[in-house]
């Protein structure tokens, strides 16, 4: 079947790199467009004024760095199930990726938080559960690193990444339940503006910008990964 | 079957009372790491009862990392863990026995002392028994999950810190539950469905951790 | 018995070898010679199911070893190069834990050991390098209803007497059915049917 043809490494390659410039064009034309919807069209918040802005960053980041664990566990998984080392460096090569995800969405958090409840880190639930994502992240990253053999490296960061996914809902739903249980209803992103068309639009059109920018850096970075395997 | 289990069990346990001392110390570190937080944030009583729950669940969190690097290291550096893999027991099942005779060493004990260390921060009366019964629920959890991050970072360099990375993350679904049930009960409304959930957990823990762990020590023993 | 069938190898992306086949018949014995480093104590690994080749598979009885699982550990006795010994037990104890975690009766276990010269109610923590070497080597003494033995150099850091003693367990473990792979640097006393030098 094709797809096992594509499964070596060197025969990806050229494949790999096609897609990914194709997706960083879509990246740069969809990031324009989402900046310009989020900056010029969307409206002013009533209550938060022009700082709310920030939203149309920092939700489709926050989206991506969990979209990009679940495909990342994937691959991994695959790579375990079949025993193939493409499917295991093109995990490898979503890590660094998805944690950059996070850490923007803790970053752009925090940038959101000062003006508008005063602090740069408040403990809600959703900023607390992305910072034991990026732990997670970081984590398979360091194991990887860890390791020297290859084959091991693969493996062992591939059980790493499927026990993380099955953690995940734990943890998320455990810390929103520590949330309630000391702070109350009082600081939350999940209570936020009242969501105009257009501002959905825009938080719709940064995620599938950031979505490509994803693909277009994995398959980059897998390209390099492959070259030095060879 | 069961006998190479009570052979399993009754190894380790033998083993870790021949080397008390390794033993003693790590329950040591825990009540140091308690002792420690009042002169961190000062005496003041209504601070230390308030703060007292979270506090030793965190130390017991640490002391069960600190024990995890005795529970396969050792087994891998003179051969027997590779015995236990071509043994007579699934790999699953003798993970699951070694977890058990670990936590018996190094988690039970926690247990047992952690109401001694409560009254150094004056917590009220009712509280110790959620707080002994937290722990006794939420301790075999952690050695679980535990020993699937030791199995997969057996024989790294720097397999300790490496393995306080990977396995805080997981630890901290355990620490929430264990902890608020305390502070629950502590606001009157009582522990019951944190307690739960940690009795539901370490019930998942015990069906799924030990696959995850034997399939880590197989691509670790390669 | 035991087949190979096309067996690779390769550790830290050195290839070690490859297109290896072999089969072995109950009461022969092979001896894997090679310099260090050429991968004897990996094939054998591979032949315990501890190490996974990169290409080819091993066969017990015709069935591929990794669907056997338990079934094939059971069949077998493995001695590496670390002793699989607990430093803290005494040889006897340990001696009769391994057994029953083998699932091999532990009658004999005292005999066993005083057969190696070794002192049973020591820890093994005070035993000398070579004392530990043979306690490694006394479960042979006990496995004799095991079919397969697979042992990593059993003959290194031996004195002659011990030496000869193995030698005597391996033939006779052959003589009564039984299959021995053993690698060794040098030939051995024995008259082995096979050798492969990797």
């Amino acid at each position: 079947m094709k797809w096992f043809w594509y499964a070596s490494p060197q025969t990806f390659l050229p494949l790999a790199g096609t897609i990914a410039r194709w997706c960083a064009l879509a990246a740069a034309l969809l990031t324009a467009a989402g900046l310009y919807i989020g900056f010029v069209v969307a409206p002013t918040d009533a209550q938060q004024g022009e700082v709310y802005r920030i939203i149309f960053i920092h939700v489709p980041a926050a989206w991506m760095s969990m979209f990009l664990y679940l495909v990342m566990a994937f691959w991994a998984a695959l790579g375990l199930a079949l025993n193939t080392r493409l499917s295991a460096m093109m995990a490898a090569a979503l890590a660094p990726t998805g944690a950059l995800f996070t850490f923007i969405a803790l970053w752009t958090g925090s940038l959101w938080g000062k003006p508008t409840w005063g602090t740069y880190w408040v403990w809600d639930a959703r900023l607390t559960s992305e910072l034991i994502l990026l732990f997670l992240y970081l984590g398979f990253i360091a194991l990887r690193a860890a390791i020297d053999d290859p084959r091991r490296a693969d493996r062992a960061a591939g059980v790493l990444a499927i026990v993380g996914v099955v953690n995940v809902p734990i943890i998320y739903y455990s810390v929103q339940w520590w949330n309630t249980l000391h702070q109350g209803a009082s600081v939350s992103f999940t209570r936020a503006p009242t969501m105009a068309a257009t501002m959905l639009a825009g938080m719709i059109v940064m995620a599938a910008a950031f979505w490509m920018y994803s693909i277009a850096v994995s398959l980059f970075r897998l390209r390099c990964m492959i070259r030095e395997s060879a | 079957m069961t006998r190479v289990i009570r052979c399993l069990i009754y190894r380790d346990l033998l083993v870790a009372w021949r080397r008390r001392s390794d033993v003693a110390v790590t329950l040591l570190f825990f009540v140091i790491v308690v002792s420690l937080f009042p002169l961190g944030v000062g005496p003041e009583p209504e601070l230390l009862r308030q703060i007292a729950p979270g506090v030793i669940w965190v130390a017991a969190l640490l002391s069960s990392l600190l024990a995890l690097g005795r529970l396969f290291e050792a087994d891998h550096a003179d051969g027997t863990l590779e015995q236990l893999a071509l043994g007579a027991a699934p790999l699953g099942v003798v993970v699951s026995a070694k977890a058990l005779a670990h936590w018996l060493v190094s988690g039970l004990p926690l247990v047992a002392i952690a109401p001694l260390l409560a009254l150094q921060y004056d917590l009220p009366g009712g509280l110790y028994g959620v707080l002994a019964l937290s722990l006794l629920l939420g301790t075999p959890v952690l050695s679980m999950i535990g020993a699937i991050g030791a199995a997969l970072t057996l024989g790294l360099r720097g397999a300790g810190v490496l393995l306080a990375l990977l396995v805080l993350p997981l630890f901290v679904p355990v620490l929430i539950l264990g902890a608020g049930a305390v502070e629950m009960a502590a606001a009157g409304v009582g522990g019951h469905g944190q307690l739960l959930l940690l009795g539901a957990m370490l019930v998942v823990a015990a069906a799924l951790a030990p696959w995850a762990s034997a399939a880590a020590l197989r691509i670790s023993l390669e | 018995m035991l087949e190979a069938a096309d067996l690779a190898c390769e550790r830290g992306g050195r290839a070690l070898f490859h297109g290896l086949n072999f089969s072995l018949a109950s009461g022969e014995l092979l001896r894997i010679g090679g310099a260090n480093g050429s991968g004897k104590t990996s094939l054998l690994r591979i032949l315990c199911g501890l190490l996974t080749p990169s290409a080819g598979e091993v066969r017990w009885q015709g069935q591929a070893i990794r669907s056997l699982a338990e079934e094939y550990s059971r069949s077998l006795v493995h001695i590496g190069h670390a002793a699989g010994l607990k430093d803290e037990l005494t040889a006897a104890e340990n001696l009769a834990i391994a057994c029953t975690l083998a699932g091999v009766s532990r009658d004999g276990a005292g005999d066993a050991l005083a057969r190696f010269g070794i002192p049973g109610e020591k820890p093994v923590k005070q035993l000398s390098q070579g004392q530990r070497r043979r306690a490694a080597l006394a479960r042979l003494a006990l496995s004799q209803n095991v079919p397969l033995w697979l042992l990593d150099e059993p003959f290194a850091a031996l004195d002659a007497a011990a030496i000869s003693l193995v030698e005597e367990l391996i033939r006779g473990h052959a003589g009564r059915g039984g299959a021995v792979v053993f690698s060794a640097h040098q030939d051995s006393g024995l008259q082995e049917t096979r050798l492969i030098q990797l």
